[in-house]
């Protein structure tokens, strides 16, 4: 066996090192904003922290939630994506549905969800169907113009279609509708692969930012991602209507780096589940018949 | 007769039709009608006259892309920035994959594969956020760097410097996550045919080179040809969270070129014929990659 050699013990133990290093490298720079966010404001402004706190104190997190603007951007956010995963679910589900049947129509409606992967209007277009449905300043703007996920859609349609016919025309003898047997056949039997969509969808939504700047005129209508980028990029003042003094504070070094965190922890949070579900996800609909 | 088969066939798929009904609504408002309203490009739009009375000006704003300096920058800067990054998110997941199918301690696979997944998840205002402090001026980095007598490094300010933290913090974010897709292609592989190489004298190295290589060799064919579809994707979100005024020469790409001139500047038609541009080249790009695809690694969507 090649695993006793001397050779491929060396490589085998420098592999691991190198792994190691290079694991420890992907996550540093996060671990350095933590140990900057939980640090005093003198010795982060001294450049005095590495990758632990230096004079702890909670004080970057107080100001951060003790401000109202701050406050209100993380409920809109939540709202967001609560409301935008619960009707993304939903078109995805219905309409994956009725892709997976052999219907007249079908070949059609197919066409018409994967040109919307081949070709799109682009930036400027989009935003004036948006701003003249006067959709501008309500949650509407962030989930109606992406509720439909083309990619999404046709992974659960793979799944549905992998699950044996014969149920549902056994369903349909029993004289269940294509309604019912959605919600009392397919639906039941594909719990799995709804989890890991939805929690892509959630994942998605926390994370969108460029929406809320273009559809929101009214920075108090910032959701979270939108408002986190208003301050990071503060530098650039052109693209801010904050007042300057918020501005100030909100972008001290302690308490912008308090915000990256509160930013990335409800993703830190559902990884573990994310990390579970997203292999199967990927691999889900890789085989075809 | 025909036509009344027809009537029975629709009614008793009625349901199906309704099912799909909201989908095709929503696809029909936010991406079919900004199909159409692209035909903004060719007019001179003006917001007070709207699509239905603005002046045509026919091909003048495509033209006008085309002499225009900065916009034939913004176009080599995307295919530059596009390019790299294809090549490196290609190599480095694979090489990456490779060593990390040597790891035999499951939990120290799973130990390297939870820290190097995460990024993935973080959107670019978060690593923009971490970024902008890690390399800024006064950042850790730089921090570090002087400890070796270097100069400080401007990696966000200076053009070349930006083009390259654009490509590896790209890598970091996503080469953990693209590597799923070759240890799935691994698992794959019989390990009858790693006993017979190893009868006929075949070291590790030499199994990897002709086993485990050739049997990726399709996946990576795929993946490589579909990414062909993105060459004019430089990655918006990342640009747009890490560009500032002193690198929009070399840093800026059709994307944030679009959102400047368009939403920023209120030129909307040359912006949208920018973007009907990059649309149009994409849709050919995507089309010809997912043939290629189909051709050889018998890849379909559907």
């Amino acid at each position: 066996m090649y695993r006793n050699t001397l050779r491929y013990r060396w490589f085998a133990s420098s592999n691991a090192l190198l792994l190691t290093v290079i694991s420890i490298l992907c996550i540093l720079p996060l671990v350095h904003v933590a140990a900057v966010s939980f640090s005093s404001s003198s010795a982060a402004t001294a450049n005095q922290v590495y990758f632990w706190p230096v004079g702890f104190n909670k004080e970057a997190y107080l100001r951060t939630l003790d401000n109202p603007l701050f406050l209100h951007s993380l409920v809109l956010s939540v709202e967001r994506t609560v409301a935008g995963t619960l009707l993304s679910m939903m078109l995805t589900v219905t309409a994956a549905y009725t892709l997976s049947r052999s219907f007249y129509g079908r070949a059609f409606y197919s066409w018409f969800f994967v040109f919307t992967m081949l070709f799109n209007g682009g930036l400027i277009p989009t935003y004036m169907v948006v701003t003249g449905l006067h959709l501008t300043n309500t949650l509407w703007a962030l989930i109606l113009p992406s509720a439909v996920n083309v990619f999404n859609t046709i992974l659960m349609m793979q799944f549905f279609r992998a699950i044996p016919k014969e149920l549902e025309e056994a369903a349909h003898i029993d004289g269940a509708g294509y309604l019912r047997s959605l919600t009392s056949i397919y639906l039941p039997l594909s719990l799995p692969s709804l989890a890991t969509l939805s929690l892509f969808a959630m994942v998605w939504h926390w994370n969108s930012w460029f929406d809320g700047l273009i559809y929101m005129t009214d920075y108090r209508q910032y959701p979270l991602a939108t408002f986190l980028q208003t301050i990071i990029q503060s530098g650039d003042m052109r693209n801010t209507n904050i007042d300057p003094g918020q501005l100030q504070v909100l972008s001290e070094r302690t308490v912008r780096s308090a915000q990256i965190l509160i930013g990335a922890l409800p993703i830190l949070i559902v990884y573990p589940f994310l990390q579970r579900f997203f292999v199967q996800g990927l691999t889900m609909g890789a085989v075809k018949e | 007769m025909e036509w009344k088969k027809g009537r029975i066939r629709f009614i008793r798929q009625l349901p199906l039709h309704l099912l799909i009904l909201p989908s095709i609504i929503c696809l029909l408002i936010f991406n079919y009608a900004p199909m159409a309203g692209l035909l903004m490009a060719f007019q001179d739009y003006k917001p007070r006259l709207g699509i239905l009375h603005s002046p045509w000006a026919g091909l003048a704003h495509f033209r006008y892309m085309f002499s225009y300096p900065d916009s034939v920058q913004v176009i080599y800067n995307t295919l530059l920035i596009a390019s790299l990054k294809i090549v490196a998110n290609t190599v480095v997941p694979i090489v990456f994959a490779l060593l990390l199918n040597e790891v035999r301690t499951v939990v120290f696979k799973r130990f390297v594969q939870t820290f190097v997944y995460l990024p993935h998840f973080l959107s670019w205002v978060i690593l923009g956020g971490i970024l902008t402090d890690v390399l800024g001026n006064k950042g850790i980095v730089n921090n570090l760097l002087s400890f070796t007598g270097a100069d400080p490094i401007f990696f966000l300010g200076d053009g070349t410097w930006f083009r390259i933290t654009v490509i590896i913090s790209d890598v970091w974010k996503e080469f953990g996550f693209s590597t799923i897709i070759y240890l799935a292609a691994m698992s794959g592989i019989n390990m009858a045919l790693y006993e017979a190489a190893e009868i006929d004298g075949a070291g590790r190295f030499k199994q990897t080179l002709h086993v485990t290589l050739p049997a990726m060799v399709p996946v990576i064919l795929v993946v490589s040809t579909l990414a062909l579809g993105n060459i004019l994707n430089a990655g918006f979100d990342q640009i747009f969270n890490l560009y500032n005024p002193l690198v929009y020469r070399e840093g800026d790409i059709i994307d944030t070129f679009v959102y400047r001139v368009g939403l920023m500047g209120g030129s909307f038609s040359f912006a949208t014929a920018v973007g009907l541009f990059k649309s149009a080249v994409s849709f050919v790009l995507i089309v010809v990659s997912y043939r290629l695809a189909y051709r050889f690694g018998n890849y379909r969507i559907f």
